[in-house]
């Protein structure tokens, strides 16, 4: 092999490497929020791409009609996602979680409403944004990564989903509000004995949630174009690295966010068509043969 | 006596009516217009998906969002053995693919349960419908089939055929031995299986026998739509729909199902065309509101009017 060749070989690694970590690093944190909201309140979220798709169409028509840029609208967007979904715990799962006998019925009721919550804010965004494909451009000059050419959006992009996710990852470890987020996820009654305001742990932990997939908007909105149908794609890729990761565990998805990024990358490298059967092939085979993940207990 | 006669007329009054409605929808295209016709075919596909759905996810609690793989690959067989074959044949052939691969499916998710096993389901239909896709763009280069047309009273009269089997066919899975081993298995598997049921064995076939109707509502509607492709065929709406359909109508009688799609089914074809998102918006709050306030679904309000709140009990046998 030639010195060309190996620095070529070298560059497109490289290229497929940057890209999978793109990719990685907003599936770990779509997965990250649908885990918490999956793992501590045994909501499984199937309306979880629908914030996603509320980050993203917020951030652009900020962006179109009244100049915000992205950058900006990832604080705007959080915590306003974050209250919705406070709100709808509170009202909603928590009335479920009162009325249902056992935490199985409780489990698929909560998927059930979800489903609901998933056509009623599909439905009142296509009224609001119609059925268009939309897009914004935002910072798209390229750099040069050492031969591998990328835009400064997506360098951004992976910055924040990185961050973000790790960010989030300590929060939960080293503050005392994700100690007890944790407590609860483990322990629910007995977190309840040892002080922990179990329902406003859990509306927070849905709050948080839906906070990391407005954030993932955010950047899907920087990259990608979008349609008001766009969520269910999100939340089908977001249970599946869930699965990869383990049912439930946190760093379980973010570790799974990045491997299904970086496989992705890889496919799509060799048939971009291919990527989202490959993702049903992993899923599928995962569940077949440990059905736990790789962090699942 | 008293016993004898109360049950008798218990079996009569019902008997006659289904005999009458029966009467009056096989005689439906000779009087009604031709739209009614169309419209009550829609509805009875989707009774169709939702009975069978209830057959094997109402006794045990198993949520299945593989609807849509069953009803596709009934699709799909009609679109490709088209003309081939006469239709009956076509029918039947679709309707046993889809009773293989649920047989192949439940055997496969013997391990798996409550949350596994309902994105197991839903992974495998769409893990179908992409490949399916991918194969149509990349191998074949084509996109989509166009299927031959049927003559609107023939698709009726075979839909109506379908939903009839279908729902003697719940009935009496429902009423055996069979049905109250696929409630203990609802109940508590572990049990079940220490009482001496093969729950494996009942597992699959049933979850077979569900996907059997599917594959046939799926292949003749494939007649009416005339174009399809994996994304029509597979829609994951058709796995979510029955779901709905089952808890709002309520699974507690087996009318329940059939009420619950007949209104969603009614709903969508007159909302649809005019108003889609108003119609997918109203059918999101309803499915809300009919999980927090209607457990039992719209059954369940009936007889707890008619019986004046002893429903809890009922609801827990």
């Amino acid at each position: 092999m030639s010195i060309a060749e190996g620095i070529f070989v070298l560059v497109t690694v490289l290229d497929i490497v940057i890209a999978g970590l793109i990719m990685g690093g907003i599936y770990a944190l779509i997965a990250v929020g649908l885990s918490l909201q999956y793992g501590v309140g045994r909501v499984l979220n199937v309306s979880h791409g629908e914030f996603i798709m509320l980050g993203a169409f917020a951030t652009w028509s900020l962006y179109t009609v009244f100049g915000i840029s992205p950058l900006i609208s990832l604080v705007i967007c959080g915590p306003v996602l974050f209250i919705i979904a406070f709100l709808i715990h509170r009202t909603l799962f928590q009335y479920l979680r009162d009325t249902s006998e056992s935490i199985d019925v409780f489990e698929g009721n909560s998927l059930l409403a979800s489903f609901g919550l998933l056509f009623i804010i599909q439905n009142v965004a296509l009224l609001i944004w119609k059925a268009n494909v939309r897009g914004y451009t935002y910072l798209v000059y390229s750099v040069n990564l050492g031969g591998a050419v990328f835009t400064v959006n997506r360098l951004i992009a992976l910055l924040f989903a990185v961050v973000l996710s790790l960010a989030f990852y300590i929060f939960l470890t080293r503050a005392r509000l994700g100690k007890a987020i944790r407590a609860a996820a483990e322990e629910p009654e007995m977190a309840g004995l040892m002080g922990v305001n179990i329902k406003r742990v859990l509306a927070i932990c849905f709050g948080l949630g839906a906070l990391m997939a407005g954030f993932a908007g955010v950047l899907v909105s920087m990259l990608y174009q979008m349609q008001p149908t766009m969520g269910l794609e999100y939340t089908i890729i977001a249970v599946i690295v869930v699965v990869l990761g383990g049912l439930g565990s946190i760093t379980g998805s973010l570790i799974g966010g990045f491997i299904l990024g970086l496989i992705g990358s890889i496919v799509t490298y060799f048939d971009p068509a291919l990527s989202l059967v490959a993702y049903y092939v992993i899923f599928i085979l995962l569940l077949l043969v440990k059905p736990t993940g790789i962090l699942g207990k | 006596m008293d016993i004898s006669r109360f049950t008798s007329r218990r079996f009569l009054v019902p008997g006659l009516i289904i005999l009458i409605l029966l009467i009056l929808l096989a005689t439906l295209p000779l009087y009604a217009p031709g739209y009614t016709v169309i419209l009550l075919t829609a509805i009875f596909m989707y009774i169709i998906i939702t009975v069978g759905w209830t057959i094997f996810s109402g006794p045990t609690r198993y949520i299945s969002l593989a609807s849509a793989a069953f009803f596709g690959v009934g699709v799909y067989t009609m679109a490709i053995l088209g003309k081939a074959l006469p239709l009956a044949a076509v029918i039947t052939i679709g309707a046993l693919i889809s009773f293989i691969l649920a047989l192949f499916i439940g055997f496969l998710t013997l391990r798996l349960r409550g949350m596994y096993f309902i994105i197991f389901t839903f992974g495998i239909s769409e893990l179908i419908k992409n490949a399916l896709l991918w194969w149509e763009t990349n191998i074949t280069n084509t996109v989509g089939r166009w299927v031959f047309r049927v003559d609107h009273d023939q698709v009726y009269y075979i839909m109506l055929a379908i939903f009839v089997i279908t729902l003697l066919t719940a009935y009496f899975i429902r009423r055996s031995k069979y049905g109250a081993a696929l409630q203990s298995i609802g109940a508590n598997e572990e049990a079940a299986a220490h009482t001496g049921i093969n729950v494996t064995l009942v597992k699959g076939v049933t979850f077979a026998i569900s996907a059997f109707f599917m594959g046939a509502a799926g292949a003749i509607m494939a007649t009416r739509w005339a174009y399809v492709d994996p994304r029509i065929a597979f829609n994951p709406l058709i796995s979510f729909m029955p779901v709905l359909m089952a808890i709002f109508g309520g699974m507690g009688q087996i009318y329940g199902p059939v009420i619950g799609a007949a209104i969603f089914a009614y709903l969508e074809e007159i909302l649809i065309t005019k108003f889609p998102y108003y119609y997918m918006l109203i059918f999101g709050i309803v499915l809300v509101v009919a999980i927090l306030y209607l457990p039992n679904g719209l059954v369940g309000l009936v007889q707890k009017w008619r019986k004046g709140g002893s429903v809890e009990q009922h609801a827990n046998t």
